[in-house]
């Protein structure tokens, strides 16, 4: 495939870019559209606008429904605005697997934030199959962060796995968690929690705010035990390639070849247990201050740096992974279908992977006499 | 492409404006939306015009469905549809009333561009049939 034309851009998406850079809130939405229908030309606009982002602090919240995210993401948006930082925000709610269609309820309790243009809410439905939500939801955080947003937050379904994909396009991660949910915790312990940088309890005027407290900081601290260092989130990944890490060098891989790793180790982020209540605001001033902390921490660590490769690498991963499967998808077509190979396998006529083998016989063919010919030319 | 797949929806914004604090009829229409396979956004109560806008324009929706039932329609939707002008929004955003609209209000509200007006007993299928059909083709 050609790469140049899969993000040529036409006239019209030229000057949709252009006007989006130079402030028009109309063509931000427009273009979050695009991004989210995956139509057309989105490809070609997103990679415009990737050497205009960067610039934005992206923090993610998630955390089970009820916990008080939306509330929480409006008093932050709200003391963001108070200190003079612009905001863009992107919460997505869950859609119906039948119709497709969906309440995207998050913007009610944009209360605080009605009418300030310089907050840029957008609602995204979960409509994604085969990781296009994340996709969606990485390139709208672009969208928002190449306009110029100074801060842009990313709000969560609130259950499941797509949660760790979404929340890898952030760079600090909080996790919502609400009073005398001891069996949310439990449940937290399998995927959430790895990936959190500040775990926050909230609506901690209620009862049993102390002790969920204590549960998160105990767990918190297991977890910076060297035994702990089993998991799969984006931390998981940095963790072992710190040269002093008491894991012994199995996941060392000096990637980054520059040795910025070696003044981070004194300076390992332990995750924050802060308390909110996002009804008045109670802790939001806190919570903000624990999220520059965390900010600085990648900056100053370095470690920002290995988050970005490790996200932009995934990203190159899922785009190439999607090309070759349709690719693929083709090749399937142009042997009669799924159904008819479906069926023959049944058949007993052949097997799974003589036809995997037939399939992508051709796409083989042509990566070699490319090879080859990349290979003459040299 | 299964990621490039072009996964089109129709956005609606669901409105309340002004001091009408009544949103069953509203609720019943975003569930109705929903249910038709539309992106529904609900305003939330007591917005002020400026606010229908501001949602509007950043959720980029395709369809704005105003409810009014407290007989403010003449001051607050030219309000709204100023505020798309002013975002270069109204032009491709189907904008419905619905509500307790008199007559004579109805004929002018359309020659504002509101694109249609529906009453108390409207069945839900005729109002998404409407949207389907005048629903304005994007890029």
């Amino acid at each position: 495939m050609d790469g140049s034309a899969a993000t040529a851009l036409s006239d019209a998406d030229a000057d949709l870019v252009e006007e989006l850079l130079s402030g028009s809130h109309r063509a931000l939405a427009r273009v979050i559209t695009r991004i989210e229908n995956r139509s057309t030309g989105h490809r070609g606009i997103v990679s415009r606008l990737h050497e205009h982002t960067g610039g934005a602090d992206v923090i993610g919240i998630t955390g089970s429904p009820g916990a008080g995210k939306s509330t929480l993401v409006d008093k932050l948006a709200a003391a963001y605005r108070d200190r003079g930082d612009t905001v863009g925000v992107v919460a997505v709610d869950p859609s119906s697997p039948y119709t497709g269609g969906a309440v995207l309820g998050d913007r009610i309790r944009m209360g605080s934030n009605v009418g300030d243009m310089d907050v840029f809410f957008r609602s995204m439905s979960a409509r994604g199959q085969l990781g296009g939500l994340s996709m969606a939801t990485a390139d709208a955080v672009k969208a928002l962060d190449a306009f110029g947003k100074d801060v842009v937050i990313v709000e969560t379904v609130g259950a499941g796995q797509n949660e760790i994909d979404i929340v890898r396009t952030a760079d600090t991660v909080a996790v919502l968690v609400q009073p005398g949910s001891g069996d949310d915790i439990q449940t937290l312990k399998a995927g959430i929690l790895e990936i959190g940088d500040v775990f926050v309890v909230n609506k901690a005027d209620m009862d049993g705010a102390e002790r969920t407290l204590a549960e998160l900081e105990e767990m918190v601290h297991r977890r910076e035990s060297p035994t702990a260092g089993l998991d799969t989130g984006h931390h998981g990944f940095d963790a072992p390639t710190h040269p002093d890490d008491e894991s012994d060098g199995g996941g060392v891989d000096d990637a980054d070849g520059s040795g910025e790793g070696d003044d981070a180790s004194d300076a390992e982020w332990t995750p924050d247990v802060t308390r909110t209540v996002a009804n008045t605001g109670e802790g939001v001033e806190d919570l903000i201050a624990t999220f520059d902390a965390h900010a600085r921490h990648l900056r100053e660590s370095g470690e920002i740096e290995e988050t970005k490769r490790l996200r932009y690498a995934e990203e190159i991963r899922t785009l190439v992974r999607a090309d070759v499967g349709t690719l693929a998808s083709g090749e399937i077509e142009r042997h009669g279908g799924i159904d008819a190979l479906a069926e023959a396998v049944r058949r007993r006529e052949t097997d799974p992977y003589t036809v995997a083998a037939e399939v992508v016989a051709p796409i083989e063919a042509c990566v070699e006499r490319a090879e080859r010919d990349g290979n003459e030319t040299e | 492409m299964s990621v490039e797949q072009e996964e089109r929806a129709i956005r609606c914004l669901v409105a309340k404006v002004g001091l009408d604090g009544h949103d069953r009829g509203a609720h019943v229409i975003a569930r109705a939306f929903r249910d038709a396979g539309f992106e529904v956004v609900y305003s939330g109560l007591h917005r002020a015009p400026e606010d229908i806008v501001q949602a509007a324009v950043q959720e980029d929706v395709d369809v704005l469905g105003i409810s009014i039932l407290s007989g403010a329609h003449n001051t607050l939707v030219p309000k709204v549809i100023d505020g798309l002008k002013e975002y270069d929004a109204f032009e491709d955003t189907l904008v419905l009333v619905g509500g307790i609209i008199p007559d004579d209000d109805e004929a002018e509200l359309k020659q504002l561009g509101v694109a249609e007006v529906f009453g108390p007993g409207t069945p839900m299928e005729e109002t998404i049939e409407f949207i389907r059909n005048n629903v304005s083709e994007r890029a």
